[in-house]
């Protein structure tokens, strides 16, 4: 009924814009919780889309589920997998844990590329577009919620402080292990929910939608947004989402501005956007004002 | 055909040792994964095929020319995108610059030479010559010893020169280098002309003896060479070479006797399992974190 209403009113492009914000927030707010909140530099969250997204669509397509509960089959996949990568996370650091998670990207990018049951090089086609805007925005609302929810609990403070400083945080009694591990379990179950929501929006995937420079798009909305900060990545895939489209006047020159702007993004907002702007501190500002 | 294999994946090793340089290299000082690294790669590639087909020149002068340029660019590169953010900003702000940068390279050279793969002339005219059973072209001996003299040499400039010295002094300690009169600055700026330069040799050998160029050729390349320097241990340069051989050698292997479809799985699955035995790579110095 709301679609009928908004496509009435709201050009198709617009509409579709829309929903791919709403899945790269969704992908945004997954990442963010492992890179951003926790600190462990992921490079690999293309990776989870790709499970979650081939999973859902071969249980819609073969097996003939439902929409609904092939989404959350496809979540929970790829919830799985995050916490198998989370597990090697608890002896690796930094940058040597940022290339296992592209290796694993890497990997899975080549098994769907040799998997029968995938479709091979030429992927799945024919799924039903089951993801409406409707379905895309109450998902995001809601996943915002629990997040902030998360983020402001005893589970997400400790995360935070693992990120400023892992071996104190471990001395104050925080189980570090279990942490991280749950970071990658949530993270990689959201990004598994956003590729099931697009693998039923386009009704197409191929290996090479979730190739390495998926996993660093999602990771720039994430860094460019502010790290660690809903909002921020709310806006980092706002905008990454708009500026290539904004970019289509400049044509075959937009990849160029791309990676120019990111440089220069950086260079004049190193933090990020909104770095460290968290939902309960907006929240208490408002409150402040009212008193 | 075992010694075939080998000697195949030396020379495919060899070039991944000669990237992986100067990853490790600017690692080591700046602790910055560089991604540009892979198209400055492909930039020499590019430079050495216009050389040698548009001027005419020699292929030693060609790489030659192909080196300095890529030294030019590495440099600029550095001046521009990662100087303003030292210092002031976190090191996963660099990291989103240094993929700014690299998107921006590829898609200037799709720009100026299009998609497509362009062939390199036959410039050099291979024998093959015939021992025992084995089979080795003139090509593989070339792009072997030019590619151990470049490495001899960079071990001899670092260990014997001045410049070498200020090098290793950085990479231990950068602060305590500023402090001891080294220009910190023109130190990382050398080091990235050098890692460049490299790379660009790397580039001109690999477009030679695969006779094929194209501008996505750096992101394959850079990842398995980083997954090389990684592997070796980052900021070791003996482990690069190491790092880089190994990976080429077991690539070539697991594409004879496995399969070739995963073939760019193989140095990241080699990685992992490396990377979760030993998590500080084969020649890396586990750090002691203090709080």
């Amino acid at each position: 009924m709301v679609e009928g209403f908004l496509s009435q009113f709201v050009d198709a492009y617009y509409l579709r814009i829309m929903v791919i914000i709403g899945i790269n927030i969704i992908l945004a707010l997954g990442l963010n919780l492992i890179t951003g909140v926790t600190g462990q530099l992921s490079m690999g969250h293309a990776g989870f889309m790709s499970i979650g997204a081939y999973t859902a669509a071969i249980l819609t397509l073969q097996f003939g589920l439902p929409f609904g509960p092939a989404l959350v089959a496809g979540a929970c996949m790829a919830g799985l997998f995050g916490f198998f990568i989370g597990i090697p996370t608890l002896r690796l650091e930094g940058d040597y844990l940022a290339m296992v998670t592209i290796g694993f990207g890497e990997i899975i990018r080549v098994f769907f590329l040799n998997f029968e049951l995938g479709g091979k090089a030429t992927g799945l086609y024919g799924m039903t577009k089951s993801t409406t805007f409707t379905t895309v925005w109450i998902l995001v609302i809601i996943i915002i919620f629990l997040n902030a929810k998360l983020l402001k609990s005893r589970y997400g403070r400790a995360m935070y402080a693992i990120r400023e400083d892992e071996i104190a945080a471990e001395a104050t009694g925080i189980n570090t292990t279990l942490m991280k591990v749950l970071a990658f379990t949530v993270g990689a179950f959201l990004a598994g929910l956003a590729g099931g929501l697009y693998a039923h929006y386009m009704g197409y995937i191929a290996p090479k939608d979730f190739a390495f420079m998926k996993s660093i798009e999602i990771l720039n909305m994430v860094v460019l947004g502010g790290m660690g900060s809903i909002p921020g990545s709310i806006l980092g895939a706002f905008i990454l989402t708009i500026a290539p489209e904004m970019l289509r006047i400049v044509d075959e020159y937009r990849l160029l501005f791309y990676g120019a702007l990111l440089v220069i993004l950086m260079i004049f907002r190193p933090n990020g956007l909104l770095g460290n702007v968290r939902i309960y501190d907006i929240k208490k500002r408002f409150k402040k004002k009212e008193v | 055909m075992f010694w075939e294999q080998l000697l195949n994946g030396l020379t495919l090793g060899s070039s991944y040792a000669l990237i992986a340089l100067g990853y490790t290299m600017v690692y080591g000082i700046i602790q910055l994964i560089n991604f540009a690294h892979g198209e400055i790669y492909m930039f020499g590639a590019f430079v050495g095929l216009l050389l040698v087909t548009v001027f005419g020149l020699n292929i030693v002068v060609a790489l030659i020319g192909a080196m300095i340029f890529c030294m030019l660019l590495g440099m600029l590169v550095e001046r521009i995108a990662y100087r303003p953010l030292r210092g002031k900003s976190s090191r996963l702000s660099a990291l989103i610059s240094a993929i700014g940068v690299s998107i921006f390279l590829s898609t200037l050279m799709v720009l100026i030479r299009g998609p497509n793969t362009t062939r390199y002339p036959e410039i050099i005219k291979i024998n093959t010559y015939t021992i025992g059973s084995v089979s080795v072209s003139s090509l593989q001996i070339i792009i072997l010893l030019v590619a151990t003299l470049l490495m001899v040499g960079l071990q001899v400039m670092i260990r014997k020169t001045q410049i070498g010295k200020a090098m290793r002094a950085c990479s231990q300690d950068i602060e305590a280098s500023y402090l001891m009169g080294i220009s910190v600055n023109r130190v990382i700026s050398f080091t990235f002309a050098i890692g460049s330069a490299l790379a660009a040799a790397g580039g001109v050998m690999v477009g030679v003896y695969y006779n094929a160029v194209w501008p996505y050729m750096g992101l394959m390349a850079g990842l398995k060479a980083f997954a090389a320097a990684v592997l070796g241990g980052i900021g070791s340069i003996p482990g690069a070479m190491i790092g880089g051989i190994t990976i080429g050698v077991l690539e070539i292997f697991g594409v004879a006797y496995l399969s070739s479809s995963y073939k760019d799985a193989i140095a990241f699955a080699i990685l992992i399992l490396v990377l979760i035995i030993r998590p500080q790579g084969i020649l890396g110095q586990k750090k002691i974190k203090k709080v």
